[in-house]
C-alpha cells in the first residue's frame, strides 16, 4: 500500500505499548513484591529481598495446605487437557462432513461457552446433589457422595475447555487441504493410516495448542468450579479464598508459583509448536523445488 | 463430546430450572411445586414502585456495569486489533504480538486482579505517587474496593474476548477493498467507517456477546474487587448457595439466563454466528 509509516501508525502503536502495559503491569508489580523481605507488607516499598514468603508458602504452616491444591490442581489440569484434546480432534474430524446432530452439538458447545459459569456451576452442583438423594433413598443408605474432584470437578472444567478446543478445530479445518487425504486414499493408505500419517502431523501444532488451552483453562478455573468441585478445593480456589483473608505477602508468593507454572506450560507448547513448525518446514513438502 | 455437554452442561441446566420451582426450608430442599424462590426475590417490589427495590436495583445496577465494560472493552480491543491487523506489517511481529496479547489470558484472573491491590490500595503505588506530586493530600479510598475498581480489573481480564474476534474479521478483509478506498480519495477515517467497521461487526458482535456474558454472571472479579461488598447478579446466587437456599439461588440464576439470553438474541439479530467461524 502507501510507502513509509503514516502517524496514525505511531499513535496506535503507543496505544498498543500502553495497553501492553496494562495488561502486564500490575503482574509484575506483585512478582517483584513477591520477593520481599520478612517485614514486608502488601504494598511498596520494598522492605528487602528474600525467599522468605516462598519458603512459608512450601513450610505449609499456613491456613491452608498449599501442596496438596497445587498437586491437585495439576492432576486434574492434565487429565482435562488429555479428554479435551481427544475429543476435540475426534469432534473436529466428525464435523468436516454432515453428521445427524452436527448442530445440536455445536449449539451446545457454543451455548456452553456463554452461558455463565455460575449456572452452569450451580447446575452441576444439583445434579449431583439429587443423584446424591437418590442413591441414598434407592441404593445404600451409606453412599456419601458422587461430588468430587474427577466427577463433578472434572466436568465442569469440560464444558469450558470442550469448546475452545472444538473451535480451534474448526478453525483448523477451515483451512485445511483435504486434497492431501485423497491423494493419500487413493495411494492406497487405509482412514486411520491417512489420519496417522498424513492430517494428524499437519495438524499437530495446533493440537498442541489446543492442549495448552486445555490444561491453563483447567488450571486457573475459578467461577465452574466455585460449586462443583466437592469437598476439595483447587489452588485458584484456595487463592481466592486467601484475599478475604490474608495480609501477608505469601499470597503474592502464591501467586507467583501459580503463573509461574502456566508460563512453564505455555513456554513448553510453544516450543513444542516451533519445533514442529520447523520440522514440517524441513522434512514437509518438497513442492516448488524440482524434485 | 456429546455425552459430556449433556451430562455435565445440558442437564444441569435442566436441573437449575427444576429446582428453580422447588420448594425449601432452613437446611434442605423439597420437591414440591412453588413459585417462592421467584417471589421472595421481589418481595416488595411491587408496593415500592415506582422505587426500585434492592433486587430490582441490583439487576440494573448490573446491567449497567455490563455496558460501561463493554464500552471499553471495545473501544481498546478494535483499536488494538485495528492496529495489529493494519499496521503490522510482517507475519512473524503480528503472531508474536498477538501471542504477547494472549498470554495473560493463560494465566490466572485471581492473581491479575490481586495484582491491582498494591497500585490501588491505601498505600499504593498510585496514591503515594499522587501524595507525592502534590496532587492530594489525603489518599483516594475510592480506587480500590469500589465500583471503579470492578470495572477496571474487568475490562482488564476482558478485553481479549474483544480483541481475538474482531481481529479476526479484520484479517478476512480483502485488502484491495482498501487500496481501492484509498485510490478513490477516502481519508482514513472515511475508510475507517465505510468499510472496516461494517466488515468487522461479526467479530464486535462475538466480541460483545462474550464479554456481556461473562460480565452478566461473574461474581469473582466484583467478590474480589469490590471487597466482597458490591452486589451484582452473579453475587446474589453465590449469597443464596452460601445461605444453602438452592431454590432461590436456582430462581435468580434462571432469571440471569434470562436476561443473558435476551441480549444475546438481540445481537444475534445483527449476525449469524455459525458463518463466521
Amino acid at each position: 500500500m502507501r510507502e513509509g509509516r503514516p502517524k496514525s501508525f505511531y499513535l496506535l502503536a503507543a496505544f498498543f505499548a500502553a495497553y501492553v502495559l496494562f495488561l502486564y503491569g500490575p503482574m509484575f508489580a506483585i512478582f517483584v513484591l513477591s520477593f520481599q523481605g520478612p517485614q514486608g507488607g502488601l504494598t511498596f516499598p520494598m522492605n528487602g529481598f528474600s525467599l522468605h514468603w516462598f519458603a512459608k508458602l512450601f513450610a505449609g504452616n499456613g491456613i491452608v495446605d498449599i501442596g496438596a491444591a497445587l498437586r491437585r490442581s495439576l492432576a486434574l489440569g492434565l487429565v482435562v487437557m488429555l479428554i479435551t484434546v481427544v475429543l476435540s480432534v475426534s469432534a473436529g474430524m466428525a464435523f468436516r462432513k454432515k453428521f445427524q446432530g452436527s448442530s445440536i452439538l455445536f449449539y451446545a458447545a457454543i451455548a456452553s461457552l456463554i452461558v455463565p459459569s455460575i449456572v452452569t456451576s450451580l447446575g452441576i452442583a444439583l445434579e449431583f446433589r439429587i443423584i446424591d438423594d437418590l442413591f441414598k433413598n434407592y441404593i445404600s443408605s451409606d453412599w456419601q457422595t458422587g461430588m468430587g474432584l474427577f466427577t463433578s470437578g472434572l466436568g465442569a472444567h469440560l464444558t469450558w475447555t470442550l469448546p475452545f478446543g472444538l473451535l480451534i478445530m474448526f478453525a483448523i479445518f477451515n483451512r485445511f487441504d483435504s486434497r492431501l487425504e485423497e491423494a493419500a486414499r487413493d495411494l492406497g493408505a487405509t482412514p486411520w493410516q491417512s489420519f496417522r500419517f498424513v492430517v494428524l502431523p499437519i495438524i499437530l501444532p495446533s493440537v498442541i495448542g489446543i492442549a495448552l488451552f486445555g490444561f491453563t483453562l483447567s488450571w486457573d478455573e475459578l467461577a465452574r468450579s466455585s460449586q462443583a468441585i466437592g469437598s476439595v478445593n483447587t489452588l485458584p480456589l484456595e487463592l481466592q479464598g486467601l484475599t478475604t483473608t490474608v495480609t501477608n505477602p505469601d499470597i503474592y508468593a502464591l501467586g507467583t508459583v501459580t503463573t509461574g507454572v502456566s508460563f512453564i506450560v505455555i513456554g513448553l507448547c510453544l516450543g513444542v509448536i516451533l519445533l514442529l513448525q520447523r520440522r514440517q518446514k524441513k522434512f514437509g513438502s518438497d513442492a516448488g523445488k524440482g524434485v | 463430546m456429546m455425552l459430556v455437554f449433556a451430562l455435565f452442561f445440558i442437564l444441569p441446566l435442566c436441573f437449575v430450572v427444576m429446582v428453580s420451582f422447588w420448594d425449601y426450608n432452613e437446611y434442605q430442599m423439597i420437591p414440591r411445586f412453588t413459585t417462592r424462590g421467584y417471589y421472595e426475590s421481589f418481595e416488595g417490589c411491587l408496593t415500592k414502585l415506582p422505587e426500585l427495590c434492592t433486587m430490582l436495583a441490583t439487576y440494573v445496577k448490573t446491567v449497567k456495569l455490563c455496558l460501561i465494560v463493554w464500552l471499553f472493552t471495545f473501544l481498546i480491543g478494535f483499536t488494538v486489533a485495528y492496529f495489529l491487523a493494519f499496521h503490522v506489517r510482517s507475519k512473524t511481529w503480528q503472531i508474536a504480538l498477538s501471542l504477547l496479547c494472549t498470554i495473560p489470558f493463560w494465566t490466572s484472573n485471581v492473581i491479575r486482579m490481586i495484582a491491582w491491590i498494591p497500585l490501588l490500595g491505601r498505600n499504593g503505588l498510585v496514591n503515594t505517587g499522587l501524595m507525592d506530586l502534590g496532587i492530594t493530600h489525603e489518599p483516594i479510598e475510592w480506587l480500590l474496593y469500589s465500583e471503579f475498581s470492578i470495572c477496571l480489573a474487568l475490562v482488564h481480564l476482558f478485553t481479549f474476548f474483544m480483541i481475538v474476534p474482531i481481529f479476526n474479521s479484520m484479517m478476512r478483509i480483502d485488502r484491495r477493498l482498501l487500496e481501492a478506498a484509498y485510490d478513490a480519495g477516502a481519508t482514513g477515517w472515511q475508510t475507517l467507517w465505510n468499510i472496516i467497521i461494517p466488515l468487522c461487526k461479526p467479530g464486535i458482535v462475538i466480541g460483545s456477546i462474550f464479554v456481556i456474558t461473562i460480565v452478566m454472571g461473574d461474581f469473582i472479579t466484583i467478590g474480589v474487587m469490590g471487597g466482597q461488598q458490591v452486589a451484582a447478579a452473579g453475587k446474589i446466587i453465590e449469597t443464596r448457595l452460601n445461605a444453602l437456599q438452592f431454590p432461590a439461588a436456582a430462581a435468580n440464576a434462571v432469571i440471569l439466563l434470562a436476561i443473558t439470553f435476551l441480549i444475546i438474541t438481540m445481537l444475534n439479530r445483527l449476525v449469524d454466528i455459525r458463518k463466521e467461524l
